[in-house]
């Protein structure tokens, strides 16, 4: 049972209850999803890009917790009309924890992941697009992108261990 | 982080209904018991129960009652089988440990089922340090435990077998005689213990019927005041006391008795009793009502635990799919609705509910579960609340989930 006193902020809670660009996108230029329903925790961005390469929209949908959402929610707001360079070097989960107003320590990861989907977002536009990465693209994965790997290895691995479903 | 809290309570002014059905981890003490504790603070017997004056005599005979009744409603056979205790976690770790200590010459194996509550779990972790080793005898999908497993876990090293009664979070009814009578046959000097907080109030329980060697019972799991349990230790077994200090009345436990909290357990205790059949039934209904309702207004839920008179009647534990729990409870907080979770809350265990993963749930569905418990105070209105509010939040964190969160 879920007993770690969470006392999110407002700001949290307004996201929460009233999410920013909420929803699938139909025209996205890219998907990307983060995270895996085992941890309880995943994430999905659409975003719109311009062939200026900007950010001209982005939605998420996210299953998780309240903290999960919102930072979800904040992120596709803070992205709008960014270059994908400015929002691949800007936007990292410090500083998307800090402009939601601060996080509960156990819930740091919420905004780890949603930049890690971000950040997957971005690499796979220029996969998809081909002709190769940008020089500011860096070829390892960030802190982000691995913290999601980690988790999704993690929940692989700790599924195997699950007996087969049971019938009811 | 409090100011974060007053702003999280200003969301839930203006809510005209609440009901409170977190009663797993908390609940409301009803007005005839605090009623029955307050004189108890200040207007009479207030004295320490082993000094020599009028307010101590009178602590003493107060006392001396509810062990009496207490005793009375598990089954014991005199008031010298048992200890209070300040809640269920200390009389488990007391029986624990303290059957472990007592009995280390004999053997330092100890067998528990897998779907124990934590407090189990982690004294028996702690007992590790002393070179206790533990094995977990499986449940099935029910979460009723394997008895041939038991069987074969249970050898002449075997100190302690510890299995509760009902398990808090399924309601799973077990077969606590037929495994004591395994047990013994295995090795007759192995302790046994249960776990019967969840237990008592709900079904019938007797001790000595039973045939087990200690049982531990919680106050606030029938409604009485938290921050008070009993141990009951069968006459004859030596225990190790696990805390030491100035011993009162009762020598496994020290420290002064706290005369309101013991009145309360009791006064409880004797509501629970006085019409248990009545209040069974009452339990029984709202929670059938509660869980019909869910099951016909939602899609993709699964319930958890056995169904019918295997199961506790209070307890309904659901899985709503593609729901993350956490989101859930918030969600319905801010409707007046309280319940509770499986979902896993720190990230870097990613555990949800240990007993739902034991029952084979999936961790989504883990995540995705929620336990309420019924009280005879609640109301059929109570219950139509519920059923109105609950498919519109699931409905709104679905829609948030979209195709995100299957797996």
């Amino acid at each position: 049972m879920s007993r770690i006193p969470l006392p999110y902020n407002p700001k949290v809670m307004d996201l929460f209850r009233n999410p920013k660009n909420l929803g699938k996108m139909d025209d996205a230029t890219v998907v990307a999803v983060a995270g895996n329903p085992a941890c309880g925790d995943m994430i999905t961005f659409y975003l719109k890009i311009s062939d200026q390469q900007v950010i001209e929209r982005a939605t998420f949908e996210s299953y998780g917790c309240a903290a999960n959402i919102a930072t979800s929610s904040i992120v596709t707001e803070m992205i709008k009309g960014l270059t994908l360079e400015t929002a691949w070097n800007d936007i990292t989960w410090k500083k998307v924890t800090e402009e939601i107003g601060g996080l509960p320590s156990v819930k740091f990861h919420c905004g780890v992941l949603a930049v890690g989907a971000l950040k997957r977002a971005i690499r796979k536009y220029f996969e998809e697009k081909g002709g190769g990465a940008p020089s500011w693209l860096p070829a390892d994965l960030t802190f982000e992108e691995k913290q999601a790997l980690e988790e999704e290895e993690l929940a692989q691995r700790l599924s195997k261990r699950l007996k087969p479903e049971a019938e009811t | 982080m409090v100011e974060n809290v007053k702003e999280l309570l200003k969301l839930h002014e203006g809510i005209t209904h609440q009901v409170y059905l977190d009663n797993e981890n908390s609940t409301i003490v009803p007005q005839e018991v605090v009623d029955a504790m307050l004189p108890y603070f200040n207007q009479k017997a207030y004295g320490n129960p082993t000094l020599t004056h009028k307010p101590g005599w009178e602590a003493f005979e107060v006392i001396m009652n509810c062990f009496q009744k207490i005793s009375r409603f598990v089954g014991a056979k005199n008031l010298e089988e048992l200890t209070f205790t300040p809640g269920e976690t200390e009389a488990n770790n007391l029986a624990i440990m303290g059957s472990a200590f007592a009995k280390k010459e004999l053997g330092k194996k100890i067998v528990i089922s897998e779907i124990e509550p934590i407090n189990v779990l982690h004294v028996t972790d702690l007992l590790k340090k002393f070179g206790f080793s533990t094995t977990k005898i499986p449940v099935d999908r029910e979460g009723f435990i394997d008895l041939e497993k038991l069987k074969e876990a249970v050898d002449n090293e075997t100190v302690l077998v510890s299995v509760s009664s009902v398990n808090n979070e399924l309601g799973t009814i077990q077969p606590i005689k037929e495994a004591v009578d395994i047990v013994k046959a295995k090795n007759p000097q192995t302790l046994f213990h249960t776990d019967a907080s969840d237990a008592y109030g709900r079904i019938p329980i007797d001790v000595q019927n039973l045939n087990v060697d200690l049982a531990t019972v919680s106050s606030y799991k029938i409604l009485g005041p938290r921050g008070m349990g009993a141990m009951y230790l069968r006459e004859g077994i030596n225990l190790e006391r696990i805390l030491e200090g100035q011993i009162g009345t009762q020598k496994l436990w020290p420290g002064v008795e706290n005369t309101p909290l013991i009145v309360g357990f009791t006064k409880a205790s004797e509501l629970a009793f006085e019409n248990f059949e009545v209040n069974i039934a009452k339990m029984r209904a709202l929670r059938d009502k509660l869980v019909d309702g869910i099951f016909s207004e939602l899609t993709d839920v699964k319930f958890n635990g056995p169904k019918g008179d295997k199961r506790s009647p209070d307890n309904a534990n659901i899985s709503i799919l593609r729901c993350e729990g956490e989101a859930l409870t918030i969600e319905l907080s801010l409707k007046g609705i309280y319940v509770s979770s499986g979902s896993a809350c720190s990230r870097r265990l990613l555990q949800p509910s240990h007993v739902l993963v034991a029952i084979g749930r999936r961790f989504s569905e883990a995540h995705g579960s929620i336990l309420m418990k019924t009280t005879r105070y609640q109301t059929e209105e109570d219950i139509a609340y519920v059923l109105e509010v609950l498919p519109v939040a699931v409905n709104r964190i679905r829609g948030i989930v979209g195709s995100t969160g299957t797996d």
